[in-house]
């Protein structure tokens, strides 16, 4: 992988000069290829990652298996991407085993997660079968883990 | 009591460790990014901490060999050929230690008569003068200079050698510096050694960390030096396993029992969950290591660049996670500089002349620190830097 796509991947958040130094590069030749990344649909955004229960987000999440079935021409595909338009649906996969589609919805409360399986997601023609899971608690999110890595007690200075 | 007539005097007229001196200054304060610590700053990797806990769950808790395990010593052999292409006996010819330091301190006891000489090169770690001289061996400086990138040259080593001299000591990468080895001036001290009939202890603690594409080369990959060369090496930089305190050395069938015979009175064996770890770790080996390297040499680019943007000259290391930057144009002693930026700017260092009197007018920066944190110290630097310059 491009070493810049891999920094940004590990943080987005640091500066181009920063950045430019660390890999040896001119600034603007950075600026230009996070431009093009960007332009490209290479990056496709950024985002904090955020500990939920911390920020007294009361949401709750579901993780959604859904079984579709292909159609002949582009096999999962326009139904896949027909779901993952719905404002509620965060991320949608294409799965190996014994279901098709992961697919993980946010919601203000069950309710609101149910509302959209019964009547948004199952309705749709194609979709055979749905099994709702909740997420209960988040332990680690995107190589984050919740609650920080431990109190390592690291010496400030050592020879 | 008296106490000064009953503590020996070779302890009583060792230095104290400049970095002791220094690390009260620091510790006890929250507010301070260090650059000052000699150590990755990511844990152990979550599958060797992990192998621990389940062989703690197993029962293993008890003495091992005092050679160490059979199954890490024949991890280790594998390892070292791999990396070093010399091949140890598991049986024979390896000894697992308490880190490299006691490595070191073992392979100085086992070979040193009192007066003998042991060439060595600052600045350095700072354990290698008193190891020599808790062994009765007088130790011989060779400086290693800013213009030679912190390289030892064989010409100063030649000049260096007296008939009481038998072990050239050698650290590279090296730390405080991150000074590296030419192979052509490694190669010139291999035959010095051979030519005068000398031993060589060679730590190579850092040598899986080296940018820019280069391959480590051992002294003991030269020719004549494997039966003369007590290689030594260990777990805590590269699988960042500092705190489990896990070495080894390597060494002719007749060095490795000499220094056995010391290890098994003084230590008996390593803890056996540290070498649970290092085997745990091998069988990781350069995956457990390669991702931080690589973000090492983007770390090092970071620092370099900014240190030398505020006019601090400072050479681009080839290896460790050390930067070694020259700061007599502040007109600042590297203590004064170093107590100043912690006072006003809350940014750690450590002077260079805590490794010796060769670092003076030099500062040792760990950039084994987060992209953002060395980002941030460096700013403050520049401000500092900028303020003693009456800019």
């Amino acid at each position: 992988m491009d070493p810049l796509i891999e920094l940004l991947r590990n943080n987005s958040n640091r500066s181009p000069k920063e950045i430019a130094l660390s890999l040896g590069v001119a600034e603007s030749e950075i600026a230009a290829r996070i431009a093009a990344a960007e332009a490209d649909g290479t990056i496709l955004g950024y985002s904090a990652v955020v500990d939920r229960l911390k920020a007294g987000d009361r949401r709750v999440t579901a993780l959604i298996e859904v079984r579709i079935s292909p159609e002949r021409d582009g096999g999962f595909d326009r139904l896949a991407r027909r779901i993952s338009k719905f404002d509620q649906v965060r991320d949608c996969f294409l799965m190996s085993g014994g279901y098709d589609l992961a697919v993980i919805v946010e919601g203000k409360d069950l309710l609101d997660v149910a509302t959209f399986v019964s009547e948004k997601l199952s309705t749709l023609g194609g979709v055979l079968s749905t099994a709702t899971r909740f997420e209960l608690k988040a332990y680690k999110e995107n190589g984050f883990l919740a609650n920080g890595g431990g109190d390592e007690e690291r010496l400030p200075v050592s020879p | 009591m008296e106490y000064d007539n009953k503590i020996s005097h070779i302890i009583r007229d060792l230095p104290r460790s400049g970095i002791r001196d220094f690390f009260e200054l620091v510790i006890g304060r929250s507010d301070v990014i260090s650059l000052g610590v000699g150590e990755p700053d990511k844990p152990t990797p979550w599958p060797i901490r992990e192998a621990v806990i389940r062989s703690l769950e197993k029962g293993q808790t008890s003495y091992t060999s005092n050679l160490g395990l059979e199954s890490l010593r024949i991890a280790i052999s594998e390892y070292v050929t791999k990396q070093f292409r010399v091949t140890y006996d598991p049986k024979t010819e390896i000894l697992v230690t308490v880190g490299v330091s006691e490595a070191l301190d073992i392979a100085f006891r086992a070979v040193l008569n009192p007066g003998d000489e042991v060439i060595y090169h600052e600045p350095c770690y700072v354990s290698y003068s008193p190891s020599i001289k808790m062994a009765y061996g007088v130790p011989v400086v060779v400086q290693t200079r800013e213009e030679n990138e912190f390289a030892l040259m064989a010409a100063d080593v030649e000049a260096a050698i007296t008939p009481r001299t038998k072990v050239i000591a050698l650290n590279f990468p090296t730390n405080p510096t991150g000074g590296i080895m030419p192979h052509e001036e490694l190669a010139k001290i291999a035959a010095l050694a051979v030519k005068h009939d000398l031993l060589v202890f060679t730590d190579e603690i850092y040598c899986e960390l080296l940018y820019d594409g280069r391959q480590h080369k051992s002294i003991v990959e030269f020719p004549g030096m494997r039966e003369r060369t007590v290689l030594l090496h260990g777990f805590s930089k590269a699988f960042a396993m500092t705190g489990w305190r896990l070495g080894y050395a390597c060494a002719p069938a007749p060095l490795r029992e000499a220094m056995m015979k010391i290890h098994q009175y003084c230590m008996l064996c390593a803890p056996i969950m540290s070498q649970m770890a290092g085997l745990e770790a091998l069988k990781m080996g350069a995956s457990a290591y390669e991702e931080m390297r690589q973000s090492y040499e983007q770390r090092r680019n970071l620092i370099v660049s900014r240190l030398n943007g505020m006019g601090l000259h400072c050479f681009n290391p080839g290896g460790a996670f050390y930067v070694f930057p020259d700061i007599r144009s502040t007109g600042l002693t590297s203590k004064e500089f170093a107590i100043q930026l912690l006072e006003k700017k809350c940014v750690a260092v450590v002077p260079g002349s805590a490794f010796s009197s060769a670092g003076e007018g030099f500062v040792r920066c760990c950039y084994a620190t987060a992209p953002d944190l060395i980002a941030k110290a460096m700013d403050l630097m520049e401000e500092f830097v900028n303020e003693v310059r009456g800019k």
